[in-house]
C-alpha cells in the first residue's frame, strides 16, 4: 500500500524520531511510504481554542495535502482524531463536507493501521524491557483504540506490559490547556506520571506523542528514571534488536 | 478578566497545589469506583441501559411543553398546586409567600440543588425564618456556612475529625471518630425539628407525567420525613426533570444509583402524589410544587446542547473528572460543579462570565463516557469555547491563532520558523515568552533535535 505520512507539526520540529520510527516500521512491513512536505499543522490548537474559522482553514489545507493519498497514517491519536472525527464536524454544511468524510475514512492512527488495516500484530520485534501503557484520551475515547496498541506490545518478544489503574486517566496535556491552566495541568501529570513511574517499568509507552511531551517533560523535571517512548519508537527498537 | 474567572484561577491554583487534599479526594472516591463497577457489571448491558435512559429523557425534553402540561394537570388532579417561576427571584418570592402564608416558624429542608441554585436559604434567613438542612452532608455544610463541595456528596472533602469538631462546637457533643456516632448525633438533633417544623422543602428527582407524582431518591430517609411531617410540603424542581411515564423510572432509578453512588438502588425511592386526602392520617395538608425555568428554556432552544437538560444530577461526571479531582468542588464557584457545571453554567449565568470553565478542561472525555444519559459533555465544552470566541472575543487569542495560521499556511515559513526556534531555544528558554515560559515553569521540553523530520526525510526517503 502507498502510505502517506501525517506527521504532527510538533513531532516534525521537536520529536522527529517518532516520525522516523514510524517510517521504519511501515517499511519493515513492506509499505511504500511517502511524505508530502506541504503539510504543517492540522489546526487542532485553533479548533480547541474555539477559533473554528481559523481551524477550518487548516482543515481545508490538510484536505488538499492528502487529496491524492491512498491511505494516511499518523503516529498520533490526537491529531488523527482531528482529521478522522472533527474535520467532518467542522466542515459540516460546507462544500468540503464530503471530502472531509472521505479523508476521515482513509486516515488511520499508527497502531490502528497496523492491526486493523494491515492485520499485523506480530511485526517480528523483540525487546527485553518492562513497559507500562498510557492511553491518550483522543485515541481511547474519540477513536476507541484500546486493544490495538496493546496487541502490538504483547506480540513483542521479551516485552513485559504492566497495566495500572491510571492507564486511562488523562495526562493533563490538552493542547493549549497545558499552558492556559498550567497549575491544573501539572497536578494532572503529577498524578498520572507518578502512578506510572511506580510500576518500575523502563518506559511509559503511548500512541500519542503530545501526551508523551507532557509526561516526559514532567518526568525529566522531576528527575524520574522512567522514560517516555512512542509505540512506533518501541517497535523500531524491537526490530533493531532482532 | 471577569471576577468569576480570576477567583477560579486563584482558587484552583491553591487547591491543585494541595497534594494531601487531592489524595484525600481520590481515596474517598476509591470505594465509589469499586462499587460502581461491581453494580454496573450486574446490568445485562450497561451501554443499552444508557441508551434507554437517554431516550427516556430525550423524549420528554424534546416534547417538554406537552409533557409538562400533562404532568401539571395530573399533579393538580392529585390535589397539589403548581407554581411557575421564570427565574430565581420569582421562585424565591413564591416560596417566601407560601412560607409566610403558612405562618411558619420553622422550616426543614431535604437535599435539593435547585434550592442552592436560587439561594433559597439566604432568602429565608433574611426574611427571618429558621431553616435547617436535614441531609447529613448538607447539614454539615450548613453548620460550616459553606456551599456543597459536590452536588451529590456535599461534604466529601471533610475528614471525620473536622466533622466531630464542628458538632462539638455547634451542638456541644463529645468528640468522636465513629461515623455511626456522628450520624446519630445529627439524627438526634434533627428528629426534633421534623416535629416542630411547619414547612418542609424538598427537591424532586423526577416529575412523572402519567401519574402526576414527584419521585425523590435518598439514602437517609430524611426527605420522607421532610415531606410527610410538616403541615406544608413545598417542592422545587427544574422543568427539565419531567419524564413521560412511571415506567421510565425502572431504568432511571437504578442508573441514577449506580452511576451516582455505586449502589444497586438508592435506599429510599419515594413517589409523592398530592397532600393528605380526607380520611388519610399522614401527609401534609398542602403540597406545592414550584417549577423553575431559570434559563432552561434557553438551553432548550439550543439544539446542539439541548441534551444537557437530560442531566439527572447523578454526579458521575464529577467523580471521574481529573479537573474536579485536582481542583475540588469549591474552586468552580458554581452551584453545579464538574463537567456538567462547566457545560451549563455559561447557559444559566452567562457565557461572558463563565466561559473560562469550558476552557479549563483537557477535553479528555471521561465525563461523556461516564454519563448514564449520554450527554455529550466534553464536546459541549468545545462548543462553548467556539461560542465564547464569537460572543466575547479575546484579542490575545485572535492574534495568537491568526499569527499561527499565517505561519502554518506557508510550509516554507513553518519550516524556517521551526528551525529558528530550535537553533535559538537555548536563549528563548530564559525569556518570558507566553505559553513557552509557562510550560517551562513545571516541565522540560525534550532534547531539541538539530534537524526536523522534514529535513531528515530528504535523507531517508530513498533508503
Ligand atoms: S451530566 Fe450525566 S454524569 Fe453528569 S451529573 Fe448529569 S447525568 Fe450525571
Amino acid at each position: 500500500m502507498r502510505v502517506s505520512l501525517f506527521i504532527p507539526c510538533f513531532v516534525d520540529q521537536l520529536t522527529p524520531q517518532v516520525g522516523l520510527a514510524t517510517v521504519k516500521v511501515l517499511k519493515k512491513l513492506g509499505q511504500e511510504v511517502e511524505f508530502i512536505p506541504t503539510q504543517t499543522c492540522c489546526g487542532q490548537p485553533s479548533y480547541n481554542s474555539g477559533q473554528w474559522e481559523i481551524a477550518k482553514e487548516g482543515a481545508i489545507r490538510t484536505l488538499e495535502v492528502f487529496r491524492d493519498a491512498e491511505v494516511v497514517v499518523g503516529p498520533s491519536g490526537s491529531c488523527v482524531a482531528m482529521i478522522k472525527k472533527f474535520y467532518p464536524e467542522l466542515l459540516h454544511g460546507t462544500k468540503y463536507e464530503q471530502e472531509a468524510k472521505n479523508l476521515s475514512q482513509r486516515t488511520f492512527e499508527f497502531s490502528d493501521f497496523l492491526v486493523t488495516k494491515l492485520k499485523t500484530i506480530d511485526i517480528g520485534a523483540s525487546l527485553n524491557k518492562k513497559v507500562t501503557y498510557h492511553d491518550g484520551c483522543h485515541a481511547l475515547r474519540e477513536l476507541r483504540l484500546k486493544e490495538e496498541p496493546r496487541k502490538l506490545l504483547r506480540a513483542v518478544k521479551g516485552l513485559e506490559l504492566i497495566e495500572t489503574e491510571e492507564s486511562e486517566s488523562c495526562c493533563g496535556f490538552g493542547g493549549l490547556f497545558s499552558v492556559k491552566f498550567p497549575m491544573i495541568s501539572t497536578a494532572m501529570v503529577q498524578v498520572k506520571a507518578s502512578a506510572l513511574s511506580r510500576t518500575g517499568a523502563d518506559y511509559i509507552v503511548s500512541s500519542d506523542p503530545s501526551c508523551l511531551l507532557q509526561i516526559g517533560g514532567w518526568l525529566s523535571r522531576e528527575g524520574k528514571v522512567i522514560r517516555p517512548l512512542h509505540i512506533a519508537e518501541l517497535l523500531a527498537m524491537g526490530i533493531d534488536h532482532v | 478578566m471577569s471576577d468569576s474567572k480570576s477567583i477560579f484561577i486563584k482558587e484552583s491554583t491553591l487547591t491543585s497545589a494541595d497534594g494531601d487534599q487531592r489524595q484525600f479526594i481520590r481515596t474517598a472516591l476509591g470505594g465509589y469506583y469499586k462499587n460502581r463497577d461491581l453494580y454496573k457489571a450486574k446490568y445485562r448491558d450497561w451501554e443499552l441501559a444508557r441508551d434507554a435512559a437517554s431516550l427516556a429523557k430525550w423524549s420528554a425534553v424534546n416534547n417538554l411543553a406537552e409533557v409538562l402540561e400533562k404532568f401539571v394537570a395530573k399533579f393538580e388532579s392529585n390535589g397539589g398546586k403548581v407554581h411557575w417561576a421564570r427565574d430565581a427571584a420569582e421562585a424565591r418570592q413564591i416560596i417566601l409567600d407560601l412560607v409566610a402564608k403558612a405562618n411558619a416558624k420553622a422550616v426543614i429542608k431535604s437535599k435539593c440543588m435547585t434550592t442552592e441554585e436560587i439561594h433559597l436559604n439566604d432568602a429565608l434567613e433574611k426574611a427571618g425564618y429558621g431553616v435547617v438542612e436535614s441531609d447529613l452532608g448538607e447539614f454539615i455544610q450548613q453548620l460550616r456556612g459553606e456551599a456543597p463541595y459536590h452536588f451529590v456528596f456535599p461534604c466529601m472533602h471533610l475528614k471525620r475529625e473536622a466533622i466531630s469538631e464542628l458538632f462539638t462546637k455547634h451542638l456541644g457533643t463529645a468528640p468522636t471518630d465513629s461515623p455511626e456516632e456522628l450520624t446519630m448525633i445529627a439524627r438526634r438533633h434533627l428528629r426534633k425539628l421534623y416535629i416542630t417544623a411547619d414547612v418542609g422543602i424538598t427537591g424532586a428527582n423526577f416529575l412523572v407525567a402519567d401519574t402526576g407524582q414527584i419521585s425523590i431518591t435518598e439514602n437517609e430517609g430524611n426527605a420522607r420525613l421532610t415531606a410527610a411531617m410538616p403541615r406544608v410540603h413545598i417542592a422545587l424542581s427544574g422543568i427539565e426533570k419531567v419524564i413521560n411515564s412511571i415506567d421510565d423510572l425502572s431504568v432511571l432509578l437504578p442508573m441514577l444509583a449506580t452511576a451516582g453512588a455505586g449502589q444497586p438502588m438508592t435506599c429510599y425511592n419515594t413517589l409523592y402524589a398530592g397532600p393528605k386526602k380526607p380520611g388519610e392520617r399522614d401527609g401534609p395538608e398542602e403540597f406545592h410544587l414550584v417549577l423553575l425555568d431559570n434559563a432552561r428554556t434557553q438551553l432548550l432552544a439550543d439544539p446542539e446542547q439541548r441534551d444537557a437538560l437530560h442531566c439527572i444530577r447523578c454526579g458521575a461526571c464529577l467523580n471521574v473528572c481529573p479537573i474536579f479531582k485536582n481542583i475540588g468542588g469549591h474552586a468552580y464557584g458554581t452551584t453545579y460543579q464538574g463537567p456538567i457545571g462547566s457545560v451549563i453554567t455559561p447557559h444559566l449565568r452567562g457565557l461572558k462570565d463563565w466561559n473560562h470553565l469550558s476552557g479549563a478542561s483537557s477535553l479528555c472525555g471521561a465525563c461523556t463516557e461516564a454519563c448514564p444519559v449520554r450527554i455529550d459533555l466534553h464536546h459541549h465544552l468545545l462548543q462553548n469555547r467556539r461560542n465564547a470566541a464569537k460572543v466575547v472575543p479575546n484579542l490575545f487569542d485572535r492574534v495568537f491563532h491568526g499569527g499561527f495560521n499565517f505561519v502554518i499556511k506557508r510550509p516554507a515559513l513553518f519550516s524556517f520558523g521551526g528551525k529558528v526556534f530550535r537553533k535559538t531555544f537555548g536563549l528563548l528558554k530564559h525569556l518570558p515568552i507566553p505559553y513557552l515560559g509557562t510550560w517551562l515553569k513545571s516541565r522540560d521540553l525534550p532534547a531539541i533535535p538539530a534537524k526536523s523530520f522534514r529535513e531528515q526525510w530528504k535523507d531517508i526517503k530513498n533508503v
